[in-house]
């Protein structure tokens, strides 16, 4: 346990509220979910919609408060993180968001989207920032001059290279990421995955990673857990979840995906009557 | 907001070149006033009293005997002040409560906002003469008091702009990275919010114009000799058959200030209008 | 391109015949931009035809181009349709409006933009019958509560009577197709009808659309990116890039030797989740 970066326990999150007269809308998001990621691992979640592994992500990240459970990062249990950490906490865990035209302010340039973590946490000064910024976008594979420019002008592609660039400007120990290739063209998608990789790699990250795609579920991670309904249903190392799958809905899932390096080993249809 | 174009399209914003030609006319009348006026606002002559229009006097002479041209233009002055100041105070306080009921939610939102909707449920008029009643009258209490009535309509806006730029992601994201509530506000929200509101301000400006002359018309905005549009279509009243154009003049250059910003406004929110982009 | 079906040499006409086609889009400065560039396609009866392309490659154009519902800037500058002998080009507004649903039917990506939020889902499936064959409300009605079971909707007595937003998101995909099927059309244009949708659910709507093409005999064009689809999916595949057509032919082929460039990088880059990454870890 105590080599694991992050570890969730009896985690749950209700949303809803009981109403004055009787009834309530209230419904489980999550339920009862205990997960850990042992350091440099990639734990892939699974899921579709309404798995609830979005909000689990976010309660991880400390956007949302989780109704019940706990949430231990690198032996801190961050419920009980009295405020004035909060900030520090925050550096040590960055998000990939999945919808790039979306993810950043349309009114800023790209190079004080950058800055910006940089600025809210007193790192540096102005001109060590400034080449902090360069350096981050040749890393990720862009030219330096995109700091002048705005996420407009980038290509979907090109502004999940600044998301992740801005996922690691503060060196965090751990980077959540919340289905960030699922809006990119298939071409795009794989290079993103790669960086994603190679950044992995280099920085010894630990990583949570959110898809809904089975097959980049497959190529990034190290451990899987799958999600239904707010719960996890199976969870193991990668390989022996896809080629062992022990319940009915990861065997349903892994059916359900139309994949055409194993339609071309079945035998010939005829294509025409 | 717009990318630099080497060649300028001008279809696109026509009725805001339109209606900014006429308030920078209009405009100039106001800080120029002394210079572009023919005579003083307050000279009398009570020989020229009620002229009808001629050369000496292009718009003709008041009951007494003042030019009735260089009253306009001094009383546009008054109209312009009254129309930014009014607007900006709408602008900022009317801002500031929605953003803060949008992001802090809560009983704060229910409590701000229930304070809007009882002011905004007075009608616009009513509401400024009570406060002029209870602030007194002058000039600037006009200000005020017109700019109260603004509040809530701009809260109300920048409230709902503000609900759509919190589900953004890059909201999401700044906090994420722990950026102190007040960065986010200034940086995140309020530049991508700022478009509907300007939009808002210029139908506010024009509508700070006409209140001011209602306010003026019944004795609370200006007070003689000051010429206001307001007061001189007020006194106008009296003189309607033999001196028509003591109304006519003032209620023209109401009808041109209000055109002006509303064409502005329209002409705004076509430009800003994501569907009419390319 | 030729097509190389091996029963064109039957002397059939195909469903669908798109030759030469190219789109341009009028900008407000400059000449205009060539967003499809002399695409032609076939489609024959029976058959369903994967395009395959990336954002930009000017798929859902064409398809659009067939039901003349092209964007208001975008105008065919060359090429013919042909729907069997018909020449789609010399048909008028009212005609081509009478072929829509009719003959050819839209299914398009997101079904919740598409229904009607406020008319009941029996209404909305039966209109169809309503406005081309004058079915009255009760015999559209009983039309739709039958299709709404041939696609697969349990309880379709229960289900006619509710709106919308009381489907799931699979529902109301297979709702859409329901629509489409009400006349019987000849062509079905499926735009990427299965992306929004979680993958079990698009297995059940993928196997609902071979069963129409195996029932009926129904011509299916599917627009997608995801090369998964197509090769479960489809028997021939067209593979767009950039206004152009890269590439086309069996779909068994395209996948074991794919000639083009273009056609190779989408397979190297399609994850798997059978093969694993080189990358050493």
């Amino acid at each position: 346990m105590s080599s694991d970066m992050i570890t969730v326990t009896g985690l749950g999150k209700v949303f809803g509220q009981r109403h004055l007269f009787g009834g309530s809308s209230e419904f489980a998001a999550v339920s009862d979910v205990s997960l850990s990621v042992a350091r440099g691992q990639t734990l892939g979640i699974v899921g579709e919609s309404g798995s609830g592994k979005s909000t689990l992500l976010r309660m991880v990240l400390g956007l949302i408060r989780p109704t019940s459970g706990s949430i231990t990062i690198d032996g801190q249990d961050i419920g009980t993180l009295p405020r004035r950490n909060e900030k520090a906490f925050r550096r040590k865990v960055q998000p990939i968001f999945q919808n790039p035209a979306s993810s950043f302010n349309p009114r800023q340039s790209i190079g004080a989207i950058l800055r910006a973590p940089l600025e809210v946490h007193g790192i540096g000064d102005r001109k060590s920032r400034r080449d902090r910024v360069a350096a981050l976008l040749e890393q990720v594979g862009l030219p330096a001059d995109y700091a002048m420019r705005h996420p407009h002008q980038l290509s979907g592609g090109q502004k999940q290279r600044v998301a992740i660039a801005r996922a690691i400007i503060l060196e965090p120990a751990i980077v959540l990421a919340d289905e960030p290739t699922s809006a990119l063209d298939v071409s795009v998608q794989a290079q993103v995955l790669e960086l994603f990789r190679e950044i992995r790699e280099t920085m010894d990250l630990t990583s949570i990673f959110v898809s809904h795609n089975l097959a980049v579920i497959r190529q990034v991670s190290d451990t899987v857990a799958v999600m239904r309904l707010g719960r996890i249903v199976e969870a193991g190392l990668v390989d022996d979840i896809f080629a062992n799958p022990q319940h009915d809905y990861t065997r349903a899932l892994i059916d359900a995906v139309p994949d055409h390096a194993a339609i071309m080993a079945r035998p010939a249809r005829r294509f025409t009557s | 907001m717009m990318t630099a174009f080497s060649d300028f399209d001008w279809r696109r914003w026509r009725l805001v070149i339109t209606g900014g030609t006429i308030i920078a006319i209009i405009l100039i009348c106001a800080i120029f006033a002394p210079w572009v006026a023919p005579y003083s606002p307050y000279d009398l002559d009570v020989v020229a009293m009620l002229q009808s229009p001629s050369p000496a006097h292009p718009l003709g002479t008041d009951e007494l005997g003042r030019d009735l041209l260089s009253r306009t233009i001094h009383a546009a002055r008054i109209s312009m002040e009254v129309a930014f100041i009014a607007a900006g105070v709408g602008l900022v306080f009317g801002t500031l409560i929605g953003v803060a009921a949008a992001y802090f939610g809560g009983i704060v939102d229910l409590v701000l906002m229930r304070f809007m909707e009882l002011l905004f449920s007075f009608p616009a008029i009513l509401l400024a003469v009570v406060l002029m009643a209870s602030l007194g009258t002058s000039i600037l209490n006009a200000m005020i008091a017109i700019g109260i009535v603004f509040v809530p309509g701009f809260s109300r806006l920048a409230r709902a702009a503000t609900e759509v730029v919190l589900r953004e992601q890059y909201v999401e994201s700044a906090r994420a990275i722990g950026m102190s509530h007040t960065r986010i506000v200034f940086i995140e929200i309020l530049p991508n919010i700022l478009a509907p509101l300007l939009v808002e301000a210029a139908v506010a400006f024009s509508y700070a114009i006409l209140l001011e002359s209602a306010l003026s018309f019944l004795g609370l905005g200006a007070q003689p000799p000051e010429p206001s549009w307001g007061n001189m279509l007020n006194t106008g009243r009296g003189f309607m058959v033999q001196a028509p154009w003591l109304s006519i003049v003032p209620g023209a250059a109401i009808f041109l200030s209000v055109l002006g910003f509303n064409l502005i406004g329209d002409g705004l929110r076509d430009v800003l209008d994501p569907h009419m982009k390319e | 391109m030729t097509d190389l079906r091996a029963h064109a040499l039957d002397n059939g006409t195909p469903t669908l015949r798109i030759r030469d086609l190219s789109i341009e889009f009028a900008r407000r400065r400059g000449d205009d931009m060539r967003v499809v560039d002399r695409v032609s396609l076939d489609i024959w009866p029976n058959e369903i035809v994967g395009v395959i392309g990336e954002s930009g490659s000017g798929k859902t154009l064409t398809s659009l181009a067939t039901l003349r519902m092209l964007p208001k800037r975008a105008r065919i500058a060359n090429g013919t349709i042909h729907l069997d002998e018909m020449s789609l080009h010399d048909l008028s507004e009212p005609e081509m409006r009478a072929l829509r649903g009719d003959r050819i039917a839209l299914i398009p990506q997101d079904a919740m933009q598409s229904l009607n939020p406020t008319m009941r889902i029996g209404r909305q499936v039966g209109e169809p019958l309503e406005l081309h064959s004058g079915y009255t409300l009760s015999r559209a009605r009983e039309a739709a509560r039958k299709l709404l079971e041939s696609v697969h909707i349990r309880e379709p007595e229960k289900r006619v009577r509710e709106y919308p937003h009381q489907f799931s998101g699979g529902m109301q995909q297979r709702a859409m197709i329901a629509m489409g099927l009400a006349l019987n059309p000849q062509l079905i244009i499926a735009d990427e009808p299965t992306t929004a949708l979680d993958v079990t659910v698009q297995a059940q709507v993928l196997k609902l659309l071979r069963e129409i093409r195996d029932q009926k005999g129904t011509s299916i064009l599917f627009i997608t990116h995801d090369l998964g689809v197509v090769a479960e999916l489809c028997d021939w595949v067209y593979v767009m890039r950039n206004g152009k057509i890269v590439e086309n032919g069996p779909v068994r082929r395209i996948f074991t030797s794919p000639q083009a460039d273009y056609t190779r990088m989408l397979l190297d880059a399609t994850p798997s989740i059978h093969t694993v990454p080189q990358v050493t870890k």
